[in-house]
């Protein structure tokens, strides 16, 4: 399916920040997308990636980003020359775009059959009927089902993946030429992911178009590309076929990011340090039932969500256990649950051997300080009012710690954590996110908890500087001989940080022991349909080089 | 839907009779005596007394509740202790020109507030957005009776196109009916623009931020289908709320104008009432509002469901 006519060609593309003091946010970028062919845009935050594909779309925010010199050429039209008129018929006939948020990518107060029809309005010169009858063949090629109801509904009554199949559905309708897909499986969970990268490349098979793929995910570019550009800080640094860029990297930048993507491969048992047990959960469980209050009789009855189900689990000091799950599977209920910011409707508690399942509010609270949580985004956990030093004694001067104290053991933890002692005075927008994060694991800390629980604590950060702060936590549990619970989606990172691993499902317990049995030798179904999904599984970034297959039970000779 | 309407209805009946007895105790705390007021200085005791026999206000004041309730459902809202006039028709003299005056004032808001907030928010920062932005300030800031007589200075007076002021009922014609309600329309809704196109720009600033909206424009939408396709739905339902909230407030604020271009509307008829002490004409205007209020605020409510399918009831 490969020409070698090029579809898009960018040329020395210079963007940068309106204003009277200009940055540069894209240095002189230059690449080319044959038909047929995936181009691979990876990067870290701030690379300019994005900003890549909007200034291809002609979509550059106005009066913030200005294209400064270079050229966009696409089906032989100049992007950043062309008058509005003939932009605005480039963008869906020849290029269209798939955003990553499916979420609030669709307009929520239009049906999305209405969504999709106004593409072929403004396009085209087709009827009414002719319209929709192309929207639902478009449905039947993204593979929704029941595409008569899926053409009246609103984006609200769709799940993560149906939407991301409208989008792509809507990007489909003119068959162009080139795709942006900018992120466009990083909101969703792994198994709906590996259903979206499987359908745009069957997609492309079909009809010969050029992808632009943009993904911070080393993963997802091994599964979809064809060439790969490594982008950082606004310049292109390596580029070439997917083999040879992650195979045998030639720069330091890719090598160090490569070498920052946690392999699927359990990481060898860490011995136990102690017996002691500091958490335990057993048969725990958490139904909302809406058919309740004053007014329950006037309402039409609903079905309780059982959130969690019948969980049971053993932490001992200084291990971690790892929750996983996809979205809606009950982890962060289950977290909610410990932590005792909700009540659980039934099972057990026990923090050190102290059942806290019903403890009212008052008594709860020497018992609060045993066990602290992180929290998934840190831009938005730390209170944007408080400096470092307030937010990290907050807690101790609630427990009667005095204010010296306190703040003499915030500049410890700052330490310990790896930022500078004068940060205790600064603001959290100060700190990138990775320091944020930091700062939050010294604020669970400074309460000197038996167990800390990490909810999706590092899956808003970019891959080196999440392999920092899990370097970090592994630190700290040595240590200090902290216990973690470690919630997260991401497999690859809980084979690297956890010692046990719980799978759930539905708020059902499916599989749960040893990291190495449960993520190397899966033996329920499911857990094996998460490894089978998970984004690169076939590369060992390790080693650049692809793995062998892991779940035959015979090596293959 | 329908059975949420019900229910609102329903629940619309306790608030109306809270409504109802505050009205009542109210007027009948507050210091005054309307008898004396019939009666003028010169009245002798015995003539005081039999003008409150004959009004019911002897009566204990449950009583006199309950009596003006029994009336109330029946449709009788009193008559007035001044004029002698059933109230209801008193009233309803005096609502086809408030009516009139507001539609009207808020179809010209709604039509000009709404664009003018749309383009300032697509134009943010810029010259337009600015010029807009003023224009409102002076729209808040000037008194409605001023900008009522440069109105009138300007098109009656110099160059003659409207009358100076007055009142012709729709049912004499659209001719002499618009040209009288134009200038009073303008004067009353100048606040309500300036508050609108503000709270349109506002609301669509947020909106415009969203990815949809990035979204709508990578599918090679035109910036007019953005703008109010996408954008001015999303934004709409803070709109909404001070359209209606607006119009209930119109209602009872637009004595200045009336007195300016000599409506005989409600507002005049309030301030009357007021200054007489005319409890009945009081009572019946009160619940009249709050009425009014009870069902504007439904309409609003239903109306965001119809802008927003994800608002069910």
């Amino acid at each position: 399916m490969m020409t070698d006519a090029p579809i898009l060609e960018v040329e020395e593309l210079v963007v940068e920040t309106s204003g009277r003091k200009p940055s540069r946010i894209l240095d002189a970028i230059s690449f080319t997308i044959n038909a047929g062919e995936t181009l691979c845009l990876v990067g870290e935050s701030g690379s300019g990636k994005s900003v890549t594909s909007l200034a291809t779309m002609g979509l550059l925010p106005p009066g913030a980003l200005v294209a400064q010199s270079g050229c966009i050429r696409l089906a032989g039209e100049d992007v950043l020359t062309a008058t509005p008129a003939k932009l605005l018929s480039l963008r869906g006939r020849h290029m269209a775009m798939i955003f990553q948020e499916p979420m609030t990518a669709l307009n929520p107060v239009l049906s999305v059959g209405r969504q999709l029809d106004e593409v072929l309005c403004q396009h085209t010169s087709q009827t009414g009927p002719q319209r929709r009858a192309r929207v639902l063949e478009v449905f039947e090629q993204v593979h929704l089902p029941d595409v008569e109801r899926i053409y009246a509904s609103y984006p609200h009554q769709l799940s993560g993946g149906q939407r991301q199949r409208i989008m792509i559905a809507m990007a489909l309708l003119l068959k162009p030429q080139l795709l942006i897909a900018d992120e466009p499986t990083t909101a969703l969970d792994v198994t709906t992911q590996h259903q979206i990268l499987a359908l745009i490349k069957q997609l492309q098979r079909e009809h010969g178009t050029a992808v632009l793929f943009i993904t911070h995910d080393m993963g997802v570019v091994v599964d979809i590309a064809d060439r790969v550009c490594v982008m950082h800080h606004g310049q292109l640094v390596e580029s070439g076929p997917v083999d040879q860029v992650l195979g045998s990297p030639q720069e330091a930048y890719t090598q160090r990011l490569l070498a920052a993507v946690p392999s699927l491969l359990p990481r060898p048992p860490r011995e136990a340090t102690s017996n002691k047990t500091v958490l335990e959960v057993q048969s725990l469980e958490k139904v909302f039932n809406a058919n309740q209050g004053v007014l329950r009789w006037l309402r039409k009855p609903v079905t309780p969500t059982r959130a969690v189900d019948d969980v049971s689990f053993v932490l001992k000091r200084g291990r971690t256990l790892g929750v996983v799950g996809e979205s809606g599977s009950g982890k962060s209920t289950l977290a909610r649950c410990v932590m005792r910011l909700i009540t659980p409707t039934g099972g057990n508690i026990r923090v050190s051997g102290k059942q806290i399942t019903e403890l009212p509010k008052s008594m709860l609270k020497p018992h609060r300080k045993r066990i602290q949580m992180i929290f998934q985004d840190p831009n938005r956990s730390l209170n944007p009012r408080m400096t470092v030093g307030q937010s990290l004694i907050e807690g101790p001067t609630n427990y009667g710690t005095s204010r010296r104290e306190a703040l003499a053991r915030g500049r410890e933890l700052l330490e310990l954590v790896g930022l500078p002692v004068d940060a205790i005075d600064r603001y959290p927008h100060q700190f990138s996110g990775g320091q944020r994060q930091r700062i939050a694991i010294a604020r669970a800390l400074a309460m000197e908890p038996e167990v800390i629980v990490a909810d999706e604590a590092v899956s808003a950060l970019d891959v080196s500087v999440q392999a920092q702060v899990l370097t970090l936590l592994h630190e700290i549990q040595l240590r200090l001989g902290i216990a973690v619970l470690f919630i997260t989606h991401d497999l690859r990172v809980a084979a690297q940080i956890c010692d046990d691993v719980l799978v759930m499902q539905r708020g059902r317990l499916i599989e749960y022991g040893p990291a190495a049995q449960v993520l190397g030798q899966p033996e329920a179904e499911y857990t094996r349909q998460l490894m089978e999904a998970a984004p690169g599984r076939g590369w060992d970034f390790a080693a650049g080089a692809p793995v062998k297959p892991r779940f035959s039970p015979v090596e293959a000779h | 839907m329908f059975a949420y309407f019900i229910r609102r209805i329903l629940a619309s009946i306790p608030v109306m009779l809270v409504v109802a007895l505050f009205v009542f105790l109210l007027l009948r705390l507050s210091p005054g005596d309307p008898a004396a007021i019939i009666a003028g200085d010169m009245a002798s005791p015995t003539q005081l007394a039999n003008i409150r026999a004959a009004l019911g206000l002897d009566q204990p004041l449950h009583i006199q509740f309950f009596v003006w309730l029994g009336e109330l459902v029946r449709g009788n809202f009193g008559t007035s202790l001044i004029s002698q006039t059933p109230v209801l028709t008193m009233i309803g003299q005096r609502l086809e020109p408030t009516g009139s005056l507001a539609v009207v004032a808020m179809l010209f808001t709604v039509i000009i507030a709404i664009p003018l907030g749309v383009i300032a928010a697509w134009c943010h920062g810029r010259f337009l957005d600015k010029l807009v932005m003023s224009a409102s300030v002076v729209g808040f800031s000037v008194p409605v009776f001023v900008i009522g007589y440069l109105l009138i200075q300007l098109f009656a007076l110099e160059l003659g196109w409207l009358p100076v002021q007055g009142f012709r009922s729709l049912s004499e014609g659209i001719a002499p009916f618009a040209s009288r309600i134009v200038l009073p329309a303008l004067t009353l809704s100048s606040i309500y623009i300036a508050l609108i196109a503000r709270m349109t720009r506002a609301s669509m600033l947020e909106v415009l931020d969203e990815d949809y909206i990035r979204t709508a424009r990578a599918k090679g939408l035109p910036e007019r289908a953005v703008l109010f396709r996408h954008a001015l739905r999303n934004a709409a339902v803070p709109i909404l709320t001070v359209i209606g909230t607006g119009f209930a407030l119109m209602i009872s604020g637009v004595v200045v104008t009336e007195s300016v271009f000599n409506i005989p509307g409600l507002g005049r008829l309030i301030v009357d009432a007021v200054l007489a002490r005319d409890y009945p004409v009081i009572q019946a205007l009160i619940l009249l509002t709050a009425g009014l209020y009870v069902i504007i605020n439904l309409l609003i409510d239903l109306s965001y469901a119809i802008t927003d399918p994800r608002i069910r009831y």
